[in-house]
């Protein structure tokens, strides 16, 4: 009885936000797989046949009867993939020392400072961009600036490069690094630390030892968070890196909108969609579990 | 207890004129260490008790390198401390909250110590095996932190304080997470560790029973200043000051002046109230007479002879089982407890509210030889 009443309420409670998921999110998604497998309309659309060329032409199976298939896309796939892991590297490095930084001021300047990250959230992204273009074009706020100092005497051809658009996805996606990582290190219990160095362990190995393992975590939460969006980003590379910088969600992009190659397009989401899938797997198997444990 | 008296040797530890000031969040300053000098030798275990912000875990921390002193010095092995920091102090520190590494398993945290200070593999092995061997933790070699008992957590960080073979061995107030059972076992336990392993080890608590069960000395701290340092029957029947009279035991304290001929002088109280003291009482002198429960007995009306009487009133009469307790009122309103030894039929007999006289041999009671403004 009291099981059933719970049961009850449990798909009271769940109901909607589950109707709404299955509606507004699985259901899109399922028509994105399907897609995937169909043929491309003549002048856009789609024709319902099952065509598994779209996969084909990303993959290596085209004949070139129907569909070509290109190694670019491959490319421009590790090539985004490449740019989301460094940029993995980058969020971590800078966010990782000031993460240990804020978790040792005071309760007063902590909310403060984590107030202050999240502050960017509240102007829209497309402005913040345009902003960055502002600061780095030749005629830009950096290059006047540095050139004024008398510290270089041509402006830097910074602007759509992949430098570019590698501080623009950190810029972007800093917050998401930052807050895992605040969050574990600010639960640290600092006796442990104390413990360390009582029983012998210098501050590096200390760092090393107890840190590092501790806030691990908080450092895979803040991968995954950092990886996925700048692996699938397309605004940052279309604005910082012009024409020159393509990555994989510009490529998806362009499909739907220019190429209205709807099929295709869906194929390439589904290829980003399924290595994120899998990366998402890999953490609640590996680490997830243990971060709720600890 | 006696065996290291004959030997005098060096300290292994000795702080002099510690001083330890902090600000208060009102912007005072207060001295959680007001000029504390403290010997500790080999072998002996000493016990800081103290009410809770008597400065017991500061000057405990100062030894351990966590709080640097404002003034004096911390000498360990008779080399001063000052600039030597918490790791590579020869002190180890069993925590009050044990802090063992959650992500290491028992023998991860035993055998961290000997890890980080490069001791080689197989040395390591033996050692952590007859750390774990000692507190009785052979066999949970593989568990985590969190699938042990709070017992057995708090013997995994006494073995992996011990594995490191300290010349001292800092227990902060590892005893006050644990039920009441359990710790009386553990209080005997750390006594024959520390025994068997012949280092010293000083110990924090603010409970008295732990400190007068299992220490050589106490040293009992207030407001940052040691009140007095000496063996538990020393603080028992001989405290030099009101504070520690009050804090260690039960007992009444009766404030007042010496009076009467010497070869029978008595205390005289502000209220009114006289105790017969034993001849050669400093006559004239204001002093604080300290009278214990166990000091009391109930006799006769009148037949108190060659002993001190008090008139007093039976409150409550308490059954212990092995004991009876007498709570009882003086004239002056004070409460004072007898705990008569033995188990008299006439103590059975009493009623609440009944007129009572209890007595006291007269070279019982202690006079506590504290300057005047004290207390």
């Amino acid at each position: 009885m009291a099981a059933r009443r719970e049961s009850r309420r449990l798909f009271t409670l769940l109901g909607p936000a589950t109707l709404f998921l299955g509606v507004f999110f699985l259901g899109p998604l399922l028509v994105m797989i399907v897609y995937s497998f169909l043929a491309p309309g003549l002048y856009g659309g789609v024709v319902w046949e099952f065509y598994h060329w779209n996969y084909g032409r990303i993959l290596g199976w085209a004949d070139g009867e129907w569909e070509d298939f290109d190694p670019v896309y491959v490319q421009i796939f590790l090539r985004s993939a490449r740019l989301a892991l460094t940029n993995v590297l980058i969020t971590l490095v800078i966010c990782y020392p000031a993460a240990l930084w804020v978790s040792r001021l005071s309760a007063r300047w902590q909310t403060l400072v984590v107030f202050l990250i999240t502050l960017p959230f509240f102007v829209s992204l497309v402005v913040r961009l345009f902003a960055w273009v502002l600061i780095l074009r030749p005629s830009g706020f950096m290059n006047s600036a540095l050139m004024s100092l008398g510290l270089i005497n041509e402006p830097i051809d910074i602007i759509f490069t992949e430098t570019a658009v590698l501080i623009g996805l950190a810029y972007v996606l800093l917050p998401f690094m930052f807050l895992p990582i605040y969050a574990s290190v600010e639960k640290l219990d600092h006796s442990l630390l104390e413990a360390s160095a009582d029983l012998g362990a210098g501050p590096l190995k200390t760092f090393l030892r107890v840190t590092l393992p501790l806030t691990l975590p908080g450092i895979a939460a803040g991968s995954v968070l950092v990886f996925i969006p700048s692996l699938g980003n397309f605004i940052v590379p279309d604005l910082l890196g012009g024409a020159k910088v393509l990555m994989i969600g510009n490529l998806v992009e362009q499909q739907f909108l220019s190429a209205r190659n709807w099929p295709f397009g869906a194929a390439l989401s589904v290829m980003i969609m399924s290595v994120m899938f899998v990366l998402i797997l890999v953490y609640i198997r590996r680490i997830g579990r243990k971060g709720v444990e600890a | 207890m006696s065996e290291g008296d004959s030997v005098p040797e060096a300290p292994i530890a000795a702080i002099a004129d510690a001083v330890k000031r902090f600000v208060t969040p009102e912007g005072g300053t207060v001295a959680a260490l007001d000029g504390v000098t403290l010997e500790i030798s080999k072998r002996e275990f000493v016990t800081l008790l103290g009410p809770s912000g008597c400065g017991k875990t500061t000057l405990l921390r100062a030894i351990s390198g966590f709080e640097n002193l404002d003034e004096g010095e911390v000498r360990i092995g008779g080399e001063v401390m000052t600039d030597v920091p918490p790791h590579q102090r020869p002190v180890n520190t069993v925590f009050q909250n044990y802090a063992l590494f959650p992500h290491l398993s028992v023998e991860g945290n035993v055998a961290y110590g000997l890890e980080v200070t490069g001791v080689p593999k197989r040395e390591r092995v033996v050692r952590v095996g007859e750390a774990l061997e000692m507190v009785g933790l052979s066999g949970y070699e593989k568990r985590r932190p969190d699938q042990l008992s709070g017992g057995q957590r708090q013997r995994v960080a006494l073995s992996r304080a011990i594995v490191n073979r300290p010349s001292l061995l800092l227990l902060d107030e590892p005893l006050s997470a644990l039920d009441r059972n359990l710790r009386q076992s553990m209080q005997l336990e750390l006594k024959t560790l520390q025994h068997d392993l012949g280092i010293c080890f000083l110990f924090v608590t603010h409970d008295q029973e732990e400190a007068l069960t299992m220490s050589d000395r106490v040293v009992v701290l207030n407001q940052g200043r040691i009140e007095q340092s000496g063996t538990p029957e020393a603080l028992y029947h001989r405290p030099s000051t009101r504070f520690v009279a009050a804090f260690i035991g039960d007992g009444s304290l009766f404030y007042g002046t010496i009076q009467g001929p010497s070869n029978d002088p008595h205390l005289q109280t502000e209220d009114g109230l006289r105790f017969r003291l034993a001849p050669g009482a400093p006559v004239g002198e204001r002093t604080t007479l300290l009278l214990r429960p166990e000091h009391l007995e109930l006799v006769p009306k009148d037949s108190g002879d060659g002993k001190g009487a008090i008139d007093a009133r039976l409150e409550q009469s308490i059954f212990l089982g092995a004991s009876r307790q007498l709570v009882c009122k003086l004239a002056n309103g004070a409460t004072v407890t007898a705990a008569p030894a033995g188990l008299g039929e006439k103590e059975s007999d009493l009623v609440d509210g009944q007129a009572i006289q209890l007595a006291y041999r007269l070279d019982r009671p202690y006079l506590i030889p504290e300057p005047a403004h004290g207390g």
